[in-house]
């Protein structure tokens, strides 16, 4: 996890950096990185390679009949064509979530790191806490909360916010609301690590300076938390965007978004050159995605 | 204006407490519901009181079978990440050498990917290959995404740790393997200990790579993906309910444990002074 990198190491103890080995180390590091270098290379690498090839297999072709590879760069426009609700609804619903994050987020984030004094460990807990408990069973959990005889509704309805008849689960509002708390933990954690090394003196010499508490949150706050919003931006984006456990346990099929589409595609209807094509595309949009912000917003904390 | 005056400056605590309550509303549901005897297999709202499903949490044995499994699985694949991992995180950061850069980008690019895609990836290689899916192909896409995480975890460990402690053991005329082992794996210990933990807790809860490679193996997020179409048992909150409990007990004991440290390390620290004043 990007997050862990952005934990501060206790200040003063930063080690000189280790002085160059040579000679009888030259084989030493290379023998410990070889199984696990291995493993990667064989279980993530290799795999990238035959989803690209299976992206391109005759579409014609079955599993049990078998496949061939064909170049069929067809595969692509078509599986886009078919499926581009479901990829804009994918991004579209990762970005509000992902807005809806940063606004919940951020003072969460913020609170702890400056405001929690001696309870700081305990929240983090909470926050962290959730987690613990199976992400499937909690996303049920939802279901419950959002059912339509529940309190929660029952409690909207009163005050009008829904009509007689509005509901809340099997709606794109569940799904965008399972989406921003499964990955909201994921969000706050690297932008606690960066607010949490702060300096409140900071903050205390831009309002000597005559800020305003907001200038000085835009001023001072904002850029130095930089890098925990990026990495933070980013661990909750990308899994997010790939997700369809909250589609589909929360939404309906009204409600897909690509990963429903990939998974029916590989596991159901049996179509590899199509879930494969359709996999590919979502890992390109992403990673398009992602260098154009971090273009925007700066590489150098994040890797 | 008072009020106004109070709120200005106890917004942010508010808003921070709000999204906390927001993030364990759900916790709270599933420890409801695991005294809860529905009043239909497919109904999630809460119907009667029982303590049935403590007493009995096997009686839907399949699920507990598929616990069994992802504790198997999972203890597989911490061990195996944990070893490869923590070799990886030793050369990363006591190393120099070649392709460095290109080792990075190997570790750090499985976090970046989506699930989704590692996981159908992996499901084409393991047809083009002809591997039969099961427990060890489960086992195996468990280590690929958990090791990454582990060198990240035992890399910041290492790199905050004092080097002079090691040089001083040398200087004391202690043999190289005498210093891994009495200093060096010591003060590394807490994180690759962290970093077992983080893959554990991954590995067991992992639903969608496992989804695409698992075949007909099932194991606990699997039984209750499946489990959500036919109705859900309220043992599932049982299961569920007892990870939370069983991890909050470990942060305690480890925070606890933390604190007694601190404080035996502080009263080393300033006994010279003491005996001095």
């Amino acid at each position: 996890m990007t997050a862990l990198a952005h934990v501060p190491t206790p200040s003063g103890q930063s080690a000189p950096p280790p002085p160059p080995r040579r000679g009888r180390y030259g084989l030493l590091p290379y023998l410990l990185l070889v199984p696990g270098a291995a493993w990667l290379f064989i279980f993530f690498a290799l795999p990238l390679l035959q989803l690209a090839a299976a992206s391109l297999y005759d579409p014609s072709g079955s599993l049990s009949t078998g496949y061939a590879l064909t170049w069929a760069f067809g595969n692509y426009p078509e599986a886009l064509q078919a499926y581009w609700p479901q990829f804009v609804r994918s991004f579209g619903y990762s970005a509000i979530a992902l807005v809806l994050g940063l606004l919940m987020g951020y003072p969460l984030a913020y609170a702890i790191a400056q405001k929690a004094g001696r309870w700081k460990n305990l929240l983090l807990v909470c926050v962290v806490a959730p987690m613990f408990t199976s992400f499937l069973v909690r996303t049920l959990a939802w279901k419950t909360i959002l059912s339509d005889n529940g309190w929660l509704v029952g409690l909207l309805r009163d005050v009008h916010l829904l009509g007689p008849d509005g509901r809340l689960l099997a709606t794109p509002i569940a799904v965008v609301l399972g989406l921003t708390y499964n990955f909201l933990p994921f969000l706050v954690l690297p932008l606690y690590a960066s607010l949490e090394r702060l300096d409140y003196r900071l903050l205390e010499a831009a309002s000597d300076l005559y800020a305003s508490s907001f200038q000085a949150f835009r001023k001072v706050t904002l850029p130095l938390s930089m890098p925990g919003l990026i990495a933070g931006t980013l661990l909750f984006f990308i899994p997010a965007t790939g997700d369809y456990i909250n589609a589909e346990l929360l939404g309906t099929p009204n409600e897909y978004m690509i990963g429903n589409v990939i998974d029916s595609a590989f596991l159901v209807r049996l179509d590899y050159p199509q879930g494969a094509a359709l996999s590919f595309l979502l890992m390109a949009a992403i990673l398009a995605v992602v260098f154009v912000y971090l273009r925007r917003a700066g590489t150098e904390e994040v890797l | 204006m008072r009020i106004s005056r109070w709120l200005a400056d106890r917004w942010v605590m508010l808003v921070a407490l709000l999204v906390l309550g927001y993030l364990s509303l759900p916790i709270v549901v599933v420890a409801g519901l695991s005294f809860n005897r529905p009043s239909s297999r497919l109904s999630y709202d809460f119907n009667e009181f029982t303590l049935d499903n403590w007493t009995h949490p096997c009686a839907t044995s399949d699920m507990c079978d598929a616990v069994v499994r992802s504790v198997q699985i999972g203890f597989i694949a911490t061990v195996v990440s944990t070893v490869l991992g923590t070799l990886m995180a030793f050369a990363l950061v006591r190393h120099r050498f070649r392709g460095r850069a290109g080792i990075n980008v190997l570790i750090f690019l499985p976090m970046a990917t989506p699930e989704l895609v590692m996981g159908t990836s992996l499901l084409a290689l393991f047809v083009a290959a002809g591997v039969p899916q099961g427990f060890w192909t489960i086992v195996i896409a468990h280590v690929m995404f958990c090791v990454s995480f582990v060198v990240v975890t035992v890399k910041a460990r290492l790199a905050g740790m004092d080097r002079r402690l090691e040089e001083a053991a040398m200087d004391l005329y202690a043999s190289e393997w005498q210093t891994f082992r009495r200093i060096t794996l010591p003060l590394v210990l807490p994180g690759i200990v962290a970093a077992a933990l983080l893959a554990f807790s991954l590995s067991f809860d992992d639903f969608i790579i496992t989804n695409f490679n698992a075949g007909t193996t099932v194991t606990f997020p699997m039984y209750v993906w499946g489990a959500a179409q036919r109705g859900i048992p309220p043992q599932v909150n049982v299961i569920g309910t007892a990870m939370f409990a069983i991890a909050l007990l470990l942060v305690g004991a480890s925070s606890l444990r933390g604190r007694r440290a601190r404080r035996a390390d502080l009263a080393v620290r300033t006994a010279p002074a003491k005996i001095r004043s």
